[in-house]
């Protein structure tokens, strides 16, 4: 599957994330969802981050995609300041996001859904929208469902579609939020497939967030480990599998090796979070 | 963390704290504060319309002057009492029809159709033929008062005994509990939510029905304080009376949410 | 032509649109109509509402007009109403067969649609705009929350001083409830949408406009439907009240009449009436709902 934007793999969409923090203040008490978080991520590199739940993952994704402001240091795309501590978050169809419980509109069709931020910059026709929706659609296998609303497809097909929703804009960052998760082995297995055969084929620089250990080290270059709250970048495990994938790599020796790494520095946060999460109750 | 925040009593006053020093309280004042002012403007005759309505001064010395005055506290108790009785029957009769009607298939067969069929008539409707049954005039109006809350109520519950998840049954049976348990320990607390929110809308629709049967049929009461000030041409009497309404509304919604509250003491988060 | 055809009429009508919807349901299973017809009548189910509408006919008749119970002997009996109704000739001038039965009709439909028309134009803007811009919520639900407390009954004297006749006070009142309640429900509707559907049309670069229409407006749109249905039957309610107040025409308005010249037939037949129209006029907001929620439709029956 060779494509135009595969062409253009590793020129840009790198992405460095400088000593950032996150405090909350909703209740008159701090919350310290980022502390001096850094982390480097390399044009085209798919990157995985794994932690236990409640640590600033999705928080960190959200001031990377623009949802919301951080309070300290600064977020650079390809060198162009992306977040600052001054600069209002704004969201952009360079790093699109697709979300954990998806996003697309049920009240669109699927054709609606894809072309709409082609549509919505301005950036092309409608007509032309529509031709390439159409030409994406078919390319992945997504025939005959354009006049589908998204209610009426399965929870794997949705997330194709949003997938491709989020491609069509070129974007320089594909921001994904556990998007698998609500999801049973097999469709899960699926999706895995598909997603590593649009990055192949593209070659988009990925910003995954996940807590299945095993997804994350299946699919990314890179697995970083967060802490619990205050949230920062605690051990980083450079996957070395060959792409392309396959699944008999999930019983390699090497691939257990990783596992039982990430396993350990996973674990340790965890009971953390759960003890934090005791004391607060009490 | 955010929860066991909000239970804490320091974190409140800091809530309510900031919220006084945001901008959104801010904006709301000056919200209300322009309301009074264009009113004032609105009487003084510099706008349309409006030059028949008594300056906000002008009400607040009839309000004065009514509240020293013994009838209008008659008027407030008169009201009050067709309400509470209105609603209670309501409640009383409603809450069990809508469980049977959900609990028992053949009692909803033999009374939804019939049931369906009234409610579409508005309440109000119901005055003459109420009039022509009940001996007294107070019961009449206090019967208008309780179709006014019993459709509701009954509506409510009904959704709520429909909405039950079919696992809780299930659970409890599987344990052994007989009908008799799973109604008084499953059915009847899983739709505590529906009949507080049912209650939430009666009493509104309640205070709507006691005015109107009040202007159109009674003697007494806030609604027919109100109307006597209109027969009186005395319009400040008038607006005193929309506020004596809205106000007894207003409390009587907040009685409500507090029985609400304490029936369900999972859901309350201050 | 005789009220008993008449009745027989309405009766084979109820059944046959009663079979239809049964044959809608059992669509999948392709039952031939007279095994159709025959199961319906034959059911438990359909017996025993049959048998609660007429035990309710009965014990009517049996207490008002057989045994005449104290009370009870005031009411009119429902044989008799029905005879009235479909009367060519009625007693007091109002059936089926009478221009004034229709010119209160039309009257009461003009006035709660004319309300109902208005407050839909006016609150589901309101209520979007207020989940919209913060800045317009802060400074407008504070007024809504100060005025919406007072029964839109207790409007009546004012709107009678204050709008030129009886005619627009009648209105406005049917309008304020209408308003309150589909203002506050699309706000409802506003707040119940999931951020997520926000943030990602932001990501895919739509401006606060498109927001507008492309989230907010059609993701409010199953809270605003249910807020219109609300509205619909608040409008009626509070049109019957105000046309008994001060109107000179209308269902209200001939209710309270029929009841002041002693011609209790006629407020059954104006009741009836009020039931009826209020429940087509519910089905209709329904149906446009339906129509306009397509991609609901579908993702409830459809997969």
């Amino acid at each position: 599957m060779n494509t135009p934007e595969a062409a253009c793999r590793a020129s840009e969409g790198a992405m460095s994330i400088r000593d950032v923090g996150k405090i909350y203040d909703p209740e008159g008490v701090h919350v310290v969802a980022l502390k001096n978080c850094s982390l480097e991520i390399a044009a085209g590199e798919f990157v995985a981050i794994v932690g236990p739940s409640g640590c600033g993952k999705s928080t960190l994704l959200n001031t990377i995609a623009g949802f919301d402001g951080l309070t300290s240091g600064e977020i650079l795309l390809d060198g162009e300041p992306l977040a600052t501590v001054d600069k209002d978050p704004s969201p952009g169809p360079d790093r699109v996001v697709v979300f954990q419980h998806g996003a697309l509109f049920p009240w669109k069709t699927v054709l609606e859904n894809v072309t709409y931020g082609p549509v919505a910059q301005g950036a092309m026709s409608e007509e032309a929208a529509n031709k390439r929706a159409q030409e994406m659609l078919s390319r992945v296998g997504l025939n005959d469902i354009e006049t589908s609303y998204p209610g009426q497809l399965s929870s794997g097909m949705q997330r194709r579609v949003e997938i491709i929703r989020a491609l069509i804009n070129n974007p320089k960052v594909l921001l994904l939020d556990e998007p698998f998760r609500a999801m049973d082995t097999v469709t899960k297995s699926a999706s895995h497939q598909y997603l590593l055969e649009l990055y192949d084929a593209t070659g988009k620089t990925i910003f995954f967030i996940t807590h299945d250990l095993e997804e994350a080290i299946f699919l990314a270059d890179k697995v970083l480990v967060m802490t619990t709250r205050p949230g920062y970048i605690k051990k980083t495990l450079q996957v070395n599998l060959p792409r392309p994938r396959q699944y008999s790599m999930l019983a390699s020796e090497e691939f257990l090796a990783m596992k039982a790494q990430l396993v350990e520095a996973v674990h340790e946060e965890a009971v953390k979070a759960f003890e934090a999460g005791e004391r607060e109750m009490a | 963390m955010a929860r066991a925040a909000t239970m804490n009593g320091a974190s409140v006053a800091y809530k309510m704290r900031k919220f006084l020093a945001s901008k959104h309280f801010t904006r709301g004042t000056l919200a209300v504060i322009g309301f009074f002012v264009l009113w004032q403007a609105g009487s003084m005759g510099l706008m349309p319309f409006m030059h028949a309505i008594p300056t906000p001064v002008t009400v607040a010395e009839a309000f004065w002057e009514f509240m020293g005055t013994g009838k209008y506290w008659q008027s407030w108790m008169d009201s009050t009492l067709r309400v509470t009785y209105g609603f209670v029957a309501a409640q009383i009769l409603g809450i069990p029809l809508g469980l049977g009607m959900g609990w028992n298939r053949n009692f909803k067969d033999f009374t939804y159709p019939l049931f369906e069929l009234m409610r579409p008539i508005p309440p109000l409707a119901w005055v003459p033929v109420s009039i022509l049954f009940w001996p007294t005039n107070e019961s009449s109006i206090a019967f208008i008062t309780f179709i006014g809350a019993f459709f509701t109520i009954v509506v409510n519950v009904l959704g709520g005994v429909s909405a039950i998840p079919r696992q809780l049954v299930d659970a409890a049976v599987s344990f052994g509990a007989s009908p008799r348990q799973v109604f008084w320990r499953i059915v009847l607390p899983a739709t505590i939510p529906s009949i507080v929110t049912g209650m939430m809308v009666g009493i509104g629709i309640t205070w709507n029905v006691v005015i109107a049967a009040e202007m159109i049929a009674g003697n007494t009461g806030l609604g027919r304080l109100t109307w006597e000030a209109y027969l009186a041409g005395h319009t400040p009497g008038i607006i005193v009376g929309m506020i004596s309404i809205g106000l007894a509304g207003y409390v009587s919604s907040m009685a409500v949410k507090m029985i609400g509250d304490w029936l369900m003491p999972w859901k309350k988060v201050f | 032509m005789n009220p008993y055809i008449v009745l027989g009429l309405l009766l084979m009508a109820v059944l046959a649109v009663g079979a239809w919807q049964q044959k809608k349901k059992a669509h999948l299973y392709e039952i031939s109509w007279g095994h159709q017809i025959r199961k319906t009548l034959t059911s438990r189910s359909f017996l025993l509402q049959l048998g609660g509408f007429v035990a309710f006919v009965v014990v009517w008749e049996l207490t008002v007009k057989t045994f005449s119970l104290p009370w009870f002997s005031r009411l009119p009996g429902p044989w008799e109403c029905l005879l009235e109704w479909l009367s060519p000739d009625p007693d007091y001038g109002i059936s089926i067969y009478t221009e004034d039965y229709y010119t209160h009709i039309i009257y009461s439909t003009y006035r709660a649609t004319t309300a109902f028309v208005l407050a839909t134009l006016l609150g589901v803007p309101m209520g979007l705009l207020m989940g919209w811009s913060r800045k317009f919520y802060d400074y407008s639900y504070p007024l809504v929350e100060l005025i919406r407390p007072i029964p839109p009954l207790a409007w009546v004297p004012l709107a009678i001083l204050i709008l030129p006749g009886d005619e627009p006070a009648v209105i406005f009142v049917t309008f304020l409830v209408a308003f309150f309640v589909t203002a506050l429900n699309t706000l409802l509707g506003v707040e119940s949408i999931d951020e997520s559907y926000f943030r990602a049309a932001r990501c895919l670069g739509a401006d606060k406009r498109r927001l507008l229409f492309d989230v907010v407006l059609p993701g409010a749109m199953p809270f605003i439907f249910t807020g219109l249905q609300i509205s619909m039957g608040a409008a009626w309610f509070s049109l019957v009240a105000g046309e008994m107040i001060a109107a000179q025409y209308g269902l209200g308005f001939l209710i309270w009449d029929s009841y002041s010249l002693i011609q209790y037939p006629v407020i059954v037949i104006g009741m009836a009436t009020l039931g009826v129209i209020g429940w087509v006029s519910s089905a209709a907001v329904r149906s446009v709902g339906r129509k306009l929620m397509a991609w609901r439709e579908r993702e409830l029956y459809g997969s």
